[in-house]
Formats: structure tokens, C-alpha cells, sequence
């Protein structure tokens, strides 16, 4: 560190200036453009900034556009799959790090072997076997692919490696049960990991784009990312205002929680290049 | 990795030797074993459902002439071997797609790992204030919601978008971006880069913290210079994480959908039409066949790109 000059200091600052403002624009013009009335788009599509702060899309997005319905639908599905994720991952990672078993070197190479099969490879037979389920068109159809994220699993079975043996041994000899053992000794102990876990299942299912548009057929099913896509398409009768209202919605409550929880958020993907 | 006494004794064990009760220790309990399977049953189930089955239904169906028709009686259809691949391999419009996905691998990768090293590179010791906020800044548009993205970028770079006023105010042309084909490849690119940047940062922040300050300082006593630190010392250590970097963005790349799909629809002329968009189209489109042998290709491509690079960037000893 004593080697870092002011003027190489000052290079970095402008650099990292420089780079920031760039990776920042869209949100500039996300703020202020869903602020801008329906004439202004109109009359002048180019200006950074609103001739004053309207909120007349943002009314119109829940009272004449269901995004109300949709907000909510993202809301059940990204609650059930925070649960899902933290419950069922700790579970697995569990079993995979601290059970012995036959068979547990055979399920966990398989599980990384699957995180680089492409999505688009997967969506037409997941789609035929959720038809053959009788659950098109239904959140439990949307929620179910993103209930245990094998990157949650994989996340919980790193956490779990540094949970001492020593400590569920002892519990063991003392008699208590293996649903106590995992409940009480193991769960407590993993609390950064679960919160990695509830972060990324939040962000996965918040963001699923693809699969949601595939199985929601009917507006009473649309999540929130699924109604702003399917306005978009529509842009000719749908105005920017509307359609960058509806982007600020999907992204306060991630840019919220990240501002409160970033270190979880960094964790995740950090995550993935542990060994 | 951290072992206990027991496992100690079981690993290093021969199996004639084995005092009895080993192999019960080796192999867990019987009680152990039901209760790991129990707590496995939820995720396996999923796992099973929704990706190792329609794994192998995506390849069985690539071998057989299904079409959308078919989707609610998928076993009524007739196989075609490998018919379906030599068609879309010798079909235009597939070409055009792999062409265009190795044209985003080919630019984006380089361009978004350089920006992260140097970010990383900047904020693990080129700075003393406000580390945080940079590196929460380049972060940001990782988590960002693509449909969101899209529409911004949408808007911004429409032909008389606030983009082009600030460029016309400049006195700087204003481009196309959505609807010429070289225009509208730069503006995917552009997206693509300002969506993983904040990955390759973070994993080379993390590779970074793992190499020790001690041998700066001694490479500064022996007076080695700034540039000459970074290519000797820090590149040739940060190679396992180069490696990782490389990989994971090649793989995302390749995969490459989102962007094109919601900015341009893979358009215009099919200039931003990637191998996953083509395989969405072409569902679309009733093609169910063609799809899925499309998309069993891409998962070659996949596979084999990232076992390449493993081979070629693994450390050398």
C-alpha cells in the first residue's frame, strides 16, 4: 500500500468514476423517464429529464395495467421459493457433506454436471411434463422448477463442510434424533449460508423470465417480469412511461434489499468459485 | 477438508485389515443412510422432474420428428435418428445463429473479463476510500431484472432516445441501434458486457484476496515496477481464477438469450439471432424436433468448450 502514489491514485479514481457512471446510466434514465408524462414521450422521446415529477404512470400501472395482480403473483412466488430453497437446500447440503452413505458421490457430480445444461434446452420437456401434470397456467407450475436450485444445494453443502463433525457425533450420543440433530445443532450453525441461499433463490425466482412466460397463460397468472414483457410487445398502444414505471417497480425491491443485504448478494456468486 | 478421527481410520484402512464395525462406520449407519436419502427425497424429486428427466427427453426427442402437435401425446411420434441434426446443421438459419453466438463469445468475454480484472485489480489496491460504493456500483447490473433492462435499453437507444439527443447535442452521429444489424450488435454486445462485468470482478476480487502482500513488497524491494508486479506476480497467481472466469462467462455466452431475444428479437435480419434464440423461435414456430436437436447441439458446444479450456488453462504442474 505505501507504494500507491497520489497520481496513480488519481488514475484509479477517474477510471472507477468513469466506469461507475456508465454502469449506472440506465438507472438514471429509468428513474426519471418513468416520470415523464404521456405527451412529453410525444413531443420530446429524448429528454434525460421530466418537465416535472408525474405520477400519473405509476397509477396507471395499478389501477388500469394488473400489475397489482402481478406484483403479487412475484411476491408468492419468490416467498414459497425463499422457503423452499433454505429448507430443502439445507437438507440436501446436509445429507451430501455430513451423511454417509452409498451412492453420495454418485448424486453430487451429477448436480454440477447439470448447471451447465442450457435452459433452453430444458423448457419444452419441463413444459410437456408440467401439461401432463395437469398444471399449465397455475403458479405451483411456475414456483415448482425454482423450489431447490442446485446451486443452493451446492451452496449449503460448502457451509456445511465447516459445521464439525464432533458437534452432531456428541448430539448423537446424547440420543437425540437425526431430524434434532439437524434442526438444532446443524441449522444454527449455517445462518450465512442460509441467508446466501434466501438471497439467490429471491433473485433466481425474482428474475425467471423464461419459464414463467412459457406456463402464464392468463393475466391472473402473470408474474411481475412476465406483465412487463408482454406490455413491451405490445409498444405501439403501450407508452414508455408505462413500461419504465413498470421496470422501476420490478427493480425497487431487489435494489432495496440489495442496498440492505449486498454482502449476501456477493456471496452467491462468490459461491461459485469456491472449490 | 476437515477430517474427523473416524474417517481418518476408514480411508487409510485396507479392507482385510478392518477391525469390525468399520465398514458400518465407512458407510454410515443403515439409519444413517435412510435418514440422508429422506432429507435428499425433496431436492432429488425436483432435480429429477424438472432436470434429469427432460434432459433425456430433450435428446430422445431430437431424434425423432415431434412437433407441437405431439405435446400432449409425446410418445406418438416416429424416430428419425440423427436426420434431425444433419438437417438443422446444413439449415441457414442455424449457421447464421452459431455464427452470430461464437461472433458474442468472441467479443464479449474478453471485453467484460478485462473490465472486471481492472476493476478488481483497482479496488483490491489502487484505492483507499469508497471501495464499497465501486464495487457495489459495477455489481449492480447482475441483479438487475432483464425484462426491466431491456425496456430501458429500449428506450434509451430508440433513434431519438435521450442516448442519440446527448450524442446530437455533442455533435457526435447518431446511430441506429436497434434496427441496423452492426448497430444493433454493438448495443447487444454492450448489454451483454455491462450484465457480467460485475461477475468476473467479484470472482477476481476473491482470487486477489488469496494472494499474499508479502510478495509484493519483496518484489517492490527488488524493485520491480507496477506493470511489471502485474504480469510476474499477479496474473501468473491468478490463473486458477482466470480459468474459472473464462469458463463460466464462455459458458453464459454461448448460452446467450435474454439480450438478443428481448432487445432486438434477434433482429434486424437476423443479425443478434443466437443459438438459444433460434431454439426458441423454432419452438415457437411448432418445429419441436428441430428445437431440441438444436439445443442437444448447444449443449455439445457447451460441454466441449469448457472441457477445451479446462485442458488448455489448467495449471501446468
Amino acid at each position: 500500500m505505501k507504494t500507491l502514489s497520489p497520481t496513480r491514485q488519481a488514475l484509479n479514481y477517474t477510471a472507477l468514476t468513469v466506469i461507475t457512471v456508465f454502469m449506472l446510466l440506465p438507472f438514471v434514465w429509468v428513474f426519471f423517464g418513468s416520470f415523464k408524462t404521456q405527451a412529453e414521450f410525444l413531443g420530446n422521446l429524448g429528454a434525460w429529464f421530466p418537465e416535472s415529477f408525474q405520477i400519473d404512470n405509476y397509477i396507471q400501472l395499478f389501477a388500469d395495467r394488473g400489475f397489482g395482480t402481478y406484483m403479487l403473483n412475484s411476491v408468492v412466488v419468490s416467498g414459497v421459493a425463499i422457503v423452499g430453497n433454505v429448507l430443502f437446500s439445507a437438507m440436501a447440503g446436509y445429507a451430501l457433506a455430513k451423511l454417509r452413505f452409498r451412492g453420495r458421490g454418485f448424486v453430487f457430480p451429477l448436480v454440477i454436471a447439470s448447471m451447465i445444461v442450457p435452459y433452453v434446452a430444458l423448457f419444452v420437456p419441463q413444459f410437456v411434463i408440467v401439461v401432463q401434470m395437469g398444471l399449465v397456467n397455475s403458479l405451483i407450475a411456475i414456483i415448482l422448477p425454482v423450489l431447490v436450485l442446485p446451486l443452493c444445494v451446492f451452496i449449503m453443502r460448502q457451509f456445511a463442510h465447516g459445521v464439525p463433525f464432533e458437534l452432531m457425533e456428541a448430539a448423537r450420543l446424547d440420543g437425540a434424533g437425526e431430524g434434532k440433530i439437524f434442526f438444532r445443532v446443524f441449522l444454527p450453525l449455517t445462518g450465512p449460508g442460509l441467508a446466501t441461499v434466501a438471497i439467490l433463490s429471491f433473485l433466481t425466482s425474482w428474475n425467471n423470465f423464461l419459464w414463467p412466460l412459457v406456463v402464464a397463460q392468463s393475466q391472473d397468472t402473470y408474474t411481475a417480469p412476465v406483465g412487463l414483457s408482454v406490455a413491451s410487445q405490445a409498444s405501439n398502444t403501450v407508452s414508455f412511461g408505462l413500461l419504465l414505471a413498470g421496470a422501476m417497480v420490478v427493480l425497487l425491491p431487489i435494489l432495496i434489499l440489495f442496498l440492505f443485504l449486498q454482502k449476501y448478494f456477493i456471496q452467491g456468486v462468490a459461491a461459485t468459485g469456491l472449490k | 477438508m476437515s477430517t474427523s478421527a473416524t474417517r481418518t481410520v476408514v480411508t487409510s484402512g485396507a479392507p482385510a485389515r478392518r477391525p469390525r464395525g468399520a465398514r458400518k462406520v465407512h458407510e454410515g449407519s443403515r439409519a444413517e443412510a435412510t435418514t440422508a436419502w429422506l432429507f435428499l427425497a425433496p431436492f432429488l424429486a425436483i432435480f429429477l422432474l424438472f432436470t434429469g428427466i427432460p434432459a433425456v427427453l430433450a435428446i430422445s426427442a431430437s431424434l425423432t420428428d415431434i412437433s407441437a402437435r405431439d405435446i400432449r401425446d409425446p410418445f406418438n411420434v416416429n424416430f428419425t435418428g440423427i436426420q434431425g441434426f444433419i438437417d438443422i446443421i446444413n439449415n441457414p438459419g442455424f449457421q447464421g445463429a452459431f455464427l452470430n453466438t461464437v461472433m458474442f463469445v468472441v467479443i464479449c468475454v474478453p471485453i467484460s473479463m478485462a473490465l472486471g480484472l481492472g476493476l478488481a485489480l483497482m479496488l483490491n489496491n489502487g484505492i483507499r476510500r469508497l471501495k464499497n460504493f465501486f464495487r457495489a456500483a459495477a455489481y449492480v447490473p447482475v441483479i438487475t431484472n432483464i425484462v426491466a433492462a431491456a425496456v430501458i435499453w429500449q428506450y434509451a437507444f430508440s433513434i431519438t432516445g435521450p442516448v442519440n439527443t446527448t450524442l446530437g447535442d455533442l455533435g457526435l452521429p447518431e446511430p441506429n441501434w436497434l434496427g441496423e444489424p452492426g448497430w444493433a450488435v454493438t448495443t447487444v454486445v454492450m448489454m451483454g458486457v455491462w450484465r457480467t462485468t460485475g461477475t468476473c470482478m467479484i470472482l477476481f476480487l476473491a482470487g486477489l484476496q488469496a494472494v499474499p502482500e508479502e510478495i509484493y513488497e519483496a518484489a517492490s524491494t527488488d524493485g520491480a515496477g507496477a506493470w511489471r508486479r502485474l504480469w510476474s506476480i499477479t496474473l501468473p497467481l491468478l490463473r486458477p481464477t482466470t480459468l474459472l472466469v473464462t469458463v463460466l462467462q464462455t459458458v453464459s455466452f454461448l448460452n446467450i438469450f435474454e439480450e438478443p431475444y428481448l432487445l432486438t428479437k434477434g433482429g434486424p435480419l437476423g443479425s443478434t439471432k443466437s443459438i438459444a434464440v433460434w431454439v426458441y423461435e423454432q419452438f415457437g414456430f411448432g418445429n419441436v424436433s428441430a428445437s431440441m436437436a438444436g439445443s442437444v447441439l448447444l449443449l455439445l458446444l457447451v460441454g466441449i468448450v469448457a472441457i477445451v479450456q479446462f485442458r488448455i488453462l489448467r495449471p501446468k504442474h
